[in-house]
């Protein structure tokens, strides 16, 4: 596929290509968040969004709102469009497609089982998970009682079953546990997307190495501050971090044995790329961390749009409506809860 | 005559107090003369004035959603009728939709619970009927081996043997306290829900899976799924409690079952009681629900259109802007000055109704803007101002070439469909259609109709349009008839018999009215006819192109724009003129004096070797020299054509723009300032390149567009041709050929492919190309000449033109 991608990319890809680009112009502007954080209830930002694509899927909600419903609805949009997506991918774009779920099934499993732990009640866990990762035997997750029983009922039939092969102990389920498997877990998936992507070449290899790296960067970077003041060891540390990306290897040392968000900075501030994110902050601030990290890859992904003939654009468009997604979840609730000097903390605009 | 220009119109402003805003827009909306401006285009929706009422529209739209929802499932159709006005206003509708939507809901939530009920109930009897069914038969199979063990005490296992109740036999003294759980699940899951069931208990359970036949309805989702009813046997209580679990994951409905016989007799007569109790009562409820559905269902239209209204409304009143005392409504907005005493009328109306005390101000305001283009058309002109709008909406007062397409279109058509046979069956067809005009026109019809409909008029034109050359050219389904009066030829002697052989002299005076039915069959009949079409086309082409050049000058002066008139017009005129005008001039002479000369001859010297002597070839005295004149002027126009305009646009720009640049250098020494008016007289240095490169394009394309252009024009000799060699294809080689075999059968196929191919290829297809060529005649060749089409077309806001979607 390397370099001539121009040259057979539309056979298969360039339908998707063009329907992915029509949805990209769909997301909401600049224009549109600074309406929509001027809304004063519910019904406003119902109002508003109905001129947008989300349009038809709230135009049947009575009248008294949620924030929940707005964004369940605006999520079945963009279950809709992935489904309708992957319908019409051909290999190799139904795998990666595929692959993009994987990072929700994680959740939901985690998720699933952090509950079942808590005693919560399975059918009102299963309203929580994420619709793009579930699989037909997720509700069976509240059986198992370990890690051996979590694999061996219900995941072996899953694709993530192969990223099991790390964290297969006979130990009980606990926070801590659950913790270091979702990490495992995401080890091994993103090593893997990045192998595939690897596989894929052009264009799409490019784009994604990068996303991916920037995306193992930044779950290093949290699970060293997580881990700050845990009894989690520096070697534990050290093997849950994904084994590409900027930091890798070095900078992985580094972070293995920070002691403080401080010395986390001055790690990062090695790597050029990740000066500007600190740019913005003060010394020892680590709330707006994730605002600051995902304004940064809000950017890189509107940047993977800027070449054609790549897979990367499906990623970016998934994980750029999601991030407006969560956008719409915060203006709703600061809106419900009439906290609007709130709005602008934690909104991402993604033009 | 309204079409030759469009509406003037203007731009007016209205006052309109408060009170009586929505009325007067509902007057507005009915009369359909007004289009309002969007003063708010920058404010959100939920910003505007009558958001609020937006909303509510919204809601009872979603209300009415529900309902039509909730019909199309329950299988009533609202009626369709235009219903009268339901004489409800916003408010009571709203009241009204809240109560029978709250009824429906609680309607239809009672009749689900039901229904979960009814659901479980039946889902419970299978199970009782096919767990019953295995109980009996594990115990017969049971009691049936305990007498072979009895006989033969050796242990033996085989599959089929029913595992419990072989544990209870073999080993009774263990007492082993065996639990069961019984339920159904669907089937698609049934094969994961066993394996998990085998992993989670390491196959310490015993699962029995009976499938039932029919559908049965999921209490849950209330959809019609496929099941398997199971039992498992367990033992222990963490393995119950590990089942239970996964029974709920995969969505297993558990119901309890006893296995003694008597009870379970007991509950089967129980259960099968309520669900005969709950099925009338279900029953009962779904006719109380019909009844109110049909009960909305035949106010449901009237309460659409009265919400597509207000909606409508709330929309137009959007587009107001509200001063600041709140007191009434500013609105902007274009409409026809003929129709400015029918607006004060109505607004006049609207502020008396509604009792306000001031009333309505309409002011007109002054403005640079363009307005839209409008012209009163009804049915017979629509459709023609149809087809030059769809090339382009006529610049506000430009001349509007519609009302000349009414005559021309049709008639170029006919040119090239010259048969009145066929122009007869188009007429029977489009007659057809304009008499059924009301009925048809509130059907709903095909893409293809809906085309031909809206087309009636036109496609009725062009129908006597080709009767009428059908008739010059004497072909009926290309026969010719002596219609006028005798053939003007004769035999020369009594011995000729065929009419095609030489010798044929003229006897009698000539034919009174189109060609003589003689020339059909010649020989000679062909090039008679080339001739005869080519040198019409060439006539018609010109006279077309010129209307179009005289258009451009009428354009000009009602602009006063005399740039384009003395050097546009003028030699466009000259340079078409002497050259194809000149050529038509010698058409018309050689008809007049039957000279024997060779156009073709004359045209090619005259560029060649314009001094030359023109021989036997010359038509009239001193036509060297006139030829000679012919092409130095048209060589003057092409350059006259090019030059002058763009300067003498610079030097009027220039002039304008003096008087400017000394006000700016007037106004201050600003460094700053004086950039900007170096910058902003670069800019128009450089529209100056701009204006020539356009002038030179434009001149090039009118100069080779002359030539193109007729010879474009000869597509209707081409076509008409075609057309009427085609017919007499079909006529000689299908119905004679057919007629010719003296057989009934061979005859009647005969006419019925004579009829197809006439109705397919010469009616249909062969009309059809007839009007695309007719179309690409009229937008370019003619419409180049003179129309801009780049206005925009007047849309007032009308409730008649609320579509659908509006609504629902």
């Amino acid at each position: 596929m390397y370099g001539f991608e121009a040259l057979s990319f539309n056979i298969h890809g360039g339908y998707l290509e063009a329907i992915v680009r029509g949805h990209r112009s769909g997301l909401l502007t600049t224009a549109d968040y600074n309406n929509l954080c001027q809304c004063e209830t519910l019904d406003d930002i119902k109002m508003h969004l109905s001129a947008t694509e989300y349009g038809p899927y709230l135009q049947n909600e009575p009248s008294p709102l949620h924030t929940t419903t707005i964004v369940e609805k605006c999520t079945l949009k963009l279950v809709d469009d992935y489904k309708h997506m992957l319908c019409q991918a051909t290999e190799p774009l139904s795998t990666f497609l595929e692959y993009i779920t994987y990072g929700h099934m994680i959740d939901n499993v985690v998720l699933i089982v952090t509950g079942t732990l808590h005693e919560r009640d399975v059918q009102e866990l299963l309203e929580k998970c994420h619709p793009l990762g579930m699989f037909d035997s997720i509700a069976t997750l509240a059986v198992a009682q370990n890690m051996r029983e979590l694999y061996r009922l219900v995941l072996v039939d899953t694709p993530l079953a192969p990223y099991f092969s790390e964290c297969i102990t006979s130990e009980d389920l606990d926070d801590m546990n659950i913790e270091i498997m979702r990490n495992t877990l995401y080890k091994a998936y993103l090593e893997d997307f990045y192998r595939f992507c690897q596989k894929l070449g052009g264009a799409t290899a490019e784009i994604m190495s990068d996303l991916l790296a920037f995306e193992a960067d930044r779950r290093a970077v949290n699970i060293t501050i997580n881990s700050i003041g845990t009894e989690l060891t520096r070697d534990d540390r050290r093997k849950l971090y994904s084994n590409f990306g900027l930091f890798y290897p070095y900078g992985h040392e580094e972070l293995a044995v920070c002691e403080d968000i401080d010395q986390v900075r001055a790690v990062m501030e090695k790597y050029p790329p990740y000066q500007s994110i600190f740019a913005k902050l003060s010394y020892g601030e680590s709330q707006m961390l994730d605002k600051a990290f995902y304004e940064e890859e809000v950017k890189r992904h509107c940047l993977a749009f800027e070449q054609q003939f790549h897979y990367a654009v499906f990623f970016a468009y998934m994980r750029l409506r999601e991030q407006e997604i969560r956008n719409l979840m915060w203006i709703s609730e600061c809106v419900a809860q009439n906290q609007k000097s709130r709005v602008h903390d934690s909104v991402v605009f993604i033009f | 005559m309204d079409l030759l220009r469009s509406e003037p119109m203007q731009l007016v402003q209205l006052i309109i107090p408060i009170e009586a805003a929505h009325r007067s827009i509902s007057y507005l909306g009915d009369l359909a003369l007004f289009q309002f401006k969007d003063l708010n285009e920058n404010k959100s929706p939920f910003q505007q004035t009558y958001a609020s009422q937006v909303k509510r529209c919204g809601e009872m739209t979603r209300t009415l959603r529900l309902f039509k929802e909730q019909m199309m499932k329950a299988g009533i159709s609202p009626p369709t009728r235009s219903t009268k006005d339901s004489g409800l206003d916003l408010e009571k509708l709203e009241v009204k939709l809240k109560e029978l939507e709250a009824e429906l809901l609680e309607i239809n939530a009672n009749n689900e619970k039901l229904q979960h009920t009814y659901n479980e109930l039946v889902e419970y009897k299978l199970v009782l009927e096919k767990v019953g069914e295995f109980f009996s038969s594990a115990q017969n199979n049971a009691v049936a081996r305990q007498r072979e063990l009895e006989v033969q005490p050796i242990v033996e296992t085989s599959i089929d043997s029913p595992l419990l109740m072989e544990q209870d036999a073999t080993c009774p003294i263990k007492h082993i306290k065996l639990g069961f759980i019984s339920g159904l699940v669907s089937r698609e899951k049934s094969i994961p829900f066993e394996r998990i069931l085998f992993r989670a208990t390491r196959g310490n359970v015993f699962l029995k899976q009976a499938i039932v036949d029919h559908h049965v309805q999921d209490p849950l989702s209330g959809d019609k799924v496929h099941k398997n009813v199971f039992v498992i046997f367990y033992s222990g209580e963490r393995v119950k409690s590990k089942i239970i679990k996964i029974c709920d994951a995969f969505g297993a409905n558990r119901y309890p079952f006893s296995d003694e016989l008597g009870k379970q007799f007991q509950m089967m007569t129980e259960v099968s009681g309520r669900i005969a109790e709950l099925k009338t009562t279900i029953d009962a409820g779904l006719l109380h629900r019909s009844t109110l559905l049909q009960k909305i269902g035949y106010q449901f239209e009237s309460w659409n259109l009265l919400l597509k209204k207000e909606k409508s409304i709330y929309r137009i009143l959007n587009m107001l802007n509200i001063n600041v005392t709140k007191k009434c409504l500013l609105a902007e907005g274009w409409c026809p000055i003929s129709a400015a005493r029918q607006i004060q009328k109505v607004l006049l109306q609207a502020t008396m109704e509604c009792n306000s005390q001031v009333g309505t101000i309409f002011q007109v305001l002054q403005t640079k803007e363009l307005p839209p283009t409008y012209f009163y058309t009804n049915n017979f002109t629509c459709s023609f101002q149809e087809i030059v709008d769809a090339y382009g909406i006529a610049k506000y007062q430009e001349a509007n070439p519609g009302v000349y397409t009414i005559i021309t279109f049709p008639f170029l058509f006919a040119v090239m469909f010259g048969d009145w046979g066929h122009g007869i069956c188009l007429l029977l067809v489009t007659l057809y259609f304009i008499i059924n005009e009301n009925k048809i026109s509130s059907q709903k019809l095909g893409d293809i109709l809906e085309m031909v409909f809206g087309g009636r008029y036109i496609i009725m034109m062009m129908a006597l349009f080709s009767i009428y050359t059908g008739l010059i050219y004497n072909e009926f389904f290309s026969i010719p008839f002596e219609l006028f009066g005798p053939t003007a030829y004769g035999c020369r002697d009594p011995s000729c018999r065929d009419s095609t052989t030489i010798g044929l002299i003229k006897v009698r005076d000539t034919y009174p009215f189109g060609v003589d039915p003689k020339w059909h069959g010649t020989r000679s009949e062909l090039p008679f006819l080339n001739s005869l079409k080519m040198k019409m086309s060439i006539l018609l082409g010109v006279s077309q192109m010129n209307l179009g050049i005289i258009l451009s000058y009428y354009n000009a002066k009602y602009f006063g724009n005399n740039i384009n008139i003395w050097h546009q017009f003028v030699p466009q005129m000259i340079f078409l003129n002497s050259l194809f005008g000149y050529l038509s001039v010698l058409i018309i002479v050689k008809w007049c004096t039957g000279s024997q000369a060779d156009l073709y001859h004359v045209m090619i010297y005259m560029f060649l070797s314009p001094t030359d002597d023109l021989g036997e070839n010359q038509l009239f005295v001193g036509q060297k020299f006139f030829q000679v004149t012919l092409l130095l002027l048209a060589l003057i126009a092409v350059p006259w054509m090019l030059l002058p305009k763009p300067f003498l646009l610079k030097k009027q720009h220039e002039e304008r723009h003096k008087g400017q640049s000394y006000s700016l250098l007037y106004s201050g020494e600003d460094p700053l300032e004086s950039e900007s008016n170096s910058i902003h007289l670069d800019h128009k240095e450089f529209e100056f390149s701009e204006i020539f490169v356009h002038q030179l394009i434009h001149t090039i394309e009118f100069v080779l567009g002359a030539v193109s252009n007729t010879a474009s024009y000869l597509r209707l000799w081409a076509l008409s041709l075609a057309h009427s060699e085609l017919s007499s294809v079909f006529y000689d080689k299908v119905l004679l050929l057919a007629w010719g075999y003296n057989n009934t059968i061979v005859l009647i196929v005969g006419i019925i492919v004579f009829i197809c191919a006439t109705v397919g290829v010469l009616l249909v297809m062969e009309s059809l190309s007839a009007f695309l060529h007719a179309l690409r005649l009229h937008w370019v060749e003619f419409q180049n000449k003179f129309y801009e089409g780049d206005g925009y077309k007047f849309s007032p806001f009308s409730f008649t033109s609320l579509t659908d979607e509006d609504g629902i």
